[in-house]
C-alpha cells in the first residue's frame, strides 16, 4: 500500500469504511472516555507552528504488514502470523490475549478487546458476514481486508485468469475520496504502487528499525 | 498417646523442630485466617475478570502489561531463594546452610506456583492456555519461558521433596498425623547405608542440575522484554541483570522468612545471629552487584541518547515515575548497602530491615521495567495513565496472602528445620571441617630435610 500524504484531508473515511467493512465493536461513550476503542486504521493528525500560522497534518496509520513482523516472531500460539501473500492475519480463536503481540509491535497498532464487542441492535443486520466476530479477551487488527483477496482470488480462478490489479482493494482503499492511498503488489512491476513505492519521496515509518513495513508514505510537499 | 506426648520424650532436636507439627497456636490460627480472607477476596476479584473480561483491570492501549505481569516477574524471582541459594551453598561446603535450606526451598516451590499463574491471571483467554503447547511457537520467548518455568518447578519441588525423605521417615515412625501422608512420602526409607548412599548422590545431582535451570528461567524472563524493539527494554543487559535481581530478592525473602520462623517457633538456636550475619554479606554483596548493573543499563540509554529511549530514561530520572524509580534506588541499594556494610546493623533486626526495602524495591524494579516503557511506544500517541484497578490490586493481595497461608501450612506438615542435616552436622561435619580446613594448609615440612 502507498499513501500520498499531499491528498490525505483526514476526513476519516477510511476509518468509517473499515468498521463497516469489519464488523468493527461499537464501544460507546464510555469505551471512548477508557480510551478502549478499536479501530484498524487511525488517522494521526499533528498541529504544526503557532496560532494563527497553524497547519494540520495528518497520517493514517495501519498494520504494516511487516516483511519481518516482530509481533508473529513473538506469538506464543502462532496466532499472529504471515499467510503466503505476505500479509499478516490473525486467528482469534487461537489468540490467548497474552498481549504479546501488542507489545511487539512498534507502531502501536494492535487492538485489544477488553471487553465482550458490543453492536447497537440497528446495526446488527448490517454487519459483514464474511468477517468474524471478535470474542472478548483477544487481539485484533487489520488484515487488508483479507476476506477480499480470498473472495477476488475464487473470482480470478472461476475466470480463468491471474489476479490483476484493482481485483481486491481493501475497504480503507475503496472509500478514499482523494485517491490518497493506493494498494496493490509491490513486487509487481505492472503495478502503480510498484513504481510508487520507489518514488523519491516514499517513506517507510520508523525504517531503521528493519521490520520491513509494506505500508509505504509518500512525503509532503506543500 | 497423642502427638504431642509423643515428641516430649524425644532428643532436644526433634523435639523442637517437630513441635510445630503437633502444635498449633491462636495466632497461627488467626493469621491463617486473615490470610484465607485476603485470598478469597483476590479469588472474587478474579472470578468478576474471568466474567467481564480484561477491562475490569486499568490496562489500556498501550499499556498492555501491569501489575500481573509485575507481579509474575516479583514473585519468579524470589523463587531463586532456595533453590540457588541451598544449591550454591551445599555445593560450597558452607556448614552454616544446615538450619536455612529447607526454608529456603520451601519458598522456592510454593512462590513459583503462585508467580506461575500471574501471567495466566493476565490472560485475556485463560481458557484458551493449553495452546501454547498445541501450537506453540519456537520463535516465542512465552514458550521458552512456560518450558523452563515447568522444568524449574518440577526439579525444585524434586530437590526439596529428596532431601526431607529421611525427616518423613522419622515422623513415619513416630506415628504422628497424617499417618498417611508420611507414610506415602517417606517411600520406604529406613536410613539404610545404600539408602542414604543414594539419597546423597541424588542431592548432589540435583543441587547442581538446579542451578543453570534457575539461572535459565530468569534470563527467559529477561529475554521476554528484551526480545522486543521496545525503548529501554531492547537490551543485552536484561538477561544477566534479571538473574541478579531475582537472587538478590530471593535472599532478602530468605531472610525475612528466617526472621518470621524465629520468632514465632522459637527458633532462635537454628536461626543463629551468625546466619543473619552471612546471609547479611550476601545481600551486601547483592546490593552491589544490582548498583552495578542498574548504574550500566541506564548510562548505556543515556549515552545512546535515541529519542524514544531518552523518553522512557527522562521519566524514570525526573518524569511521571521519578518517585518509583529513586524508592527503587534508595531501597535495592543505599538502605541496604549501609546497613549491611556495618558488622553492627547485621543482626536480626538490620538484616530483615534490609530485605523489607529490597524485597520492596524489587517490585519496584519490575514496576519501572514494565510500566515507564509501556506508556512511551516508538510512535507518540494519547498518553494513557496506568492506575491499577481495585481489582488488579485486590488479586495481588490475594497472591501474596495465598503465598503466605500456604507457607504457613507447609510449616505445619513438614519440619521447616532438616533435622537429619543438623544431626549430620553435629555427628560429623566437625570433624570433616576440620580435616578440609588441614587439607588446605601447607603440608609440614620438617626442619631437618630443608
Amino acid at each position: 500500500m502507498v499513501i500520498d500524504l499531499d491528498r490525505c484531508n483526514g476526513c476519516q473515511a477510511c476509518e468509517v469504511a473499515c468498521r463497516t467493512e469489519n464488523n468493527i465493536a461499537v464501544g460507546g461513550p464510555e469505551r471512548a472516555r477508557e480510551d478502549r476503542t478499536i479501530s484498524w486504521i487511525q488517522v494521526r493528525s499533528e498541529v504544526e507552528g503557532e496560532w494563527p500560522d497553524v497547519r494540520s497534518r495528518f497520517i493514517p496509520v495501519l498494520c504494516m504488514h511487516c516483511d519481518r513482523p516482530p509481533c508473529v516472531t513473538v506469538c506464543p500460539t502462532h496466532a499472529t502470523q504471515k499467510s503466503a501473500d505476505g500479509l499478516i492475519g490473525q486467528i482469534y480463536p487461537r489468540c490467548i490475549g497474552c498481549r504479546y503481540c501488542a507489545n511487539a509491535c512498534p507502531y502501536t497498532i494492535k487492538s485489544f478487546n477488553w471487553f465482550a464487542p458490543e453492536y447497537p441492535p440497528e446495526t446488527l443486520d448490517g454487519l459483514n458476514p464474511d468477517v468474524s466476530i471478535r470474542p472478548a479477551g483477544v487481539i485484533e487488527k487489520c488484515t487488508f481486508c483479507y476476506h477480499r483477496l480470498q473472495k477476488a482470488k475464487d473470482q480470478a480462478r472461476a475466470e480463468g485468469r491471474p489476479l490483476r490489479e484493482g481485483d481486491y482493494v481493501p475497504a480503507c482503499v475503496e472509500s478514499c475520496p482523494t485517491e490518497a492511498m493506493v494498494f496493490g503488489d509491490l513486487d509487481d512491476p505492472q503495478h502503480r504502487v510498484h513504481h510508487l513505492a520507489r518514488d523519491p519521496k516514499a517513506f517507510r515509518l520508523l525504517e531503521g528499525l528493519s521490520t520491513e513495513p509494506k505500508v509505504f508514505y509518500l512525503a509532503e510537499e506543500k | 498417646m497423642s502427638d504431642l506426648e509423643k515428641i516430649e520424650g524425644l532428643p532436644a532436636d526433634q523435639r523442637i523442630l517437630l513441635r510445630p507439627l503437633v502444635r498449633t497456636t491462636r495466632v497461627f490460627w488467626f493469621w491463617a485466617g486473615l490470610m484465607a480472607a485476603i485470598a478469597l477476596w483476590g479469588l472474587f476479584a478474579y472470578s468478576l475478570q474471568l466474567r467481564w473480561g480484561l477491562g475490569m483491570t486499568g490496562l489500556n492501549v498501550p499499556e498492555y502489561w501491569g501489575i500481573y505481569i509485575i507481579c509474575f516477574v516479583f514473585f519468579i524471582g524470589i523463587s531463586h531463594a532456595g533453590t540457588l541459594i541451598s544449591a550454591i551453598l551445599r555445593i560450597s561446603k558452607a556448614e552454616w546452610r544446615r538450619s536455612i535450606t529447607r526454608s529456603a526451598e520451601f519458598i522456592t516451590v510454593l512462590v513459583i506456583g503462585f508467580g506461575a499463574i500471574q501471567p495466566i491471571i493476565d490472560l485475556g483467554r485463560p481458557d484458551r492456555v493449553l495452546n501454547v503447547i498445541l501450537y506453540g511457537s519456537v520463535t516465542s520467548p512465552l514458550l521458552w519461558d512456560v518450558c523452563s518455568i515447568c522444568l524449574y518447578l518440577t526439579a525444585s519441588s524434586i530437590y526439596l521433596y529428596i532431601p526431607m525423605i529421611p525427616d518423613l521417615a522419622l515422623i513415619r515412625d513416630l506415628g504422628i498425623r497424617p499417618r498417611w501422608l508420611y507414610w506415602f512420602l517417606a517411600l520406604g526409607y529406613e536410613g539404610k547405608p545404600h539408602q542414604k548412599e543414594v539419597l546423597e548422590k541424588i542431592i548432589s545431582v540435583l543441587a547442581v542440575a538446579v542451578i543453570p535451570i534457575a539461572v535459565s528461567v530468569h534470563t527467559i524472563i529477561g529475554w521476554i522484554f528484551a526480545l522486543t524493539l521496545r525503548p529501554m527494554w531492547h537490551s543485552t543487559i536484561f538477561g544477566p541483570y534479571f538473574v541478579v535481581g531475582a537472587i538478590y530478592s530471593g535472599i532478602a525473602a530468605l531472610i525475612l522468612a528466617m526472621a518470621v520462623l524465629r520468632r514465632v517457633y522459637g527458633l532462635g538456636n537454628y536461626f543463629k545471629d551468625i546466619h543473619f550475619n552471612n546471609m547479611g554479606l550476601m545481600l551486601l554483596l547483592m546490593s552491589c552487584l544490582w548498583f552495578y548493573f542498574t548504574f550500566a543499563e541506564h548510562l548505556t540509554a543515556w549515552y545512546g541518547g535515541e529519542e524514544a529511549e531518552m523518553a522512557t530514561l527522562w521519566s524514570k530520572l525526573t518524569g511521571e515515575y521519578a518517585f518509583p524509580f529513586w524508592l527503587m534506588v534508595a531501597s535495592c541499594f543505599f538502605i541496604p548497602f549501609v546497613l549491611m556494610c556495618r558488622q553492627a546493623t547485621r543482626g536480626v533486626w538490620g538484616t530483615s530491615i534490609a530485605s523489607f526495602f529490597v524485597v520492596l524495591g524489587m517490585w519496584l524494579e519490575r514496576f519501572n521495567i514494565v510500566v515507564p516503557t509501556s506508556q512511551n511506544p516508538r510512535l507518540p500517541r494519547e498518553v494513557v495513565h496506568y492506575v491499577p484497578s481495585w481489582v488488579e490490586l485486590s488479586i495481588m493481595a490475594g497472591t501474596f496472602a495465598g503465598f503466605i497461608l500456604v507457607y504457613m501450612l507447609a510449616t505445619k506438615f513438614f519440619p521447616i528445620i532438616s533435622i537429619w542435616e543438623i544431626e549430620e552436622g553435629r555427628e560429623l561435619s566437625v570433624k570433616e571441617v576440620s580435616e578440609r580446613v588441614a587439607s588446605y594448609l601447607p603440608d609440614a615440612i620438617e626442619e631437618a630435610t630443608a
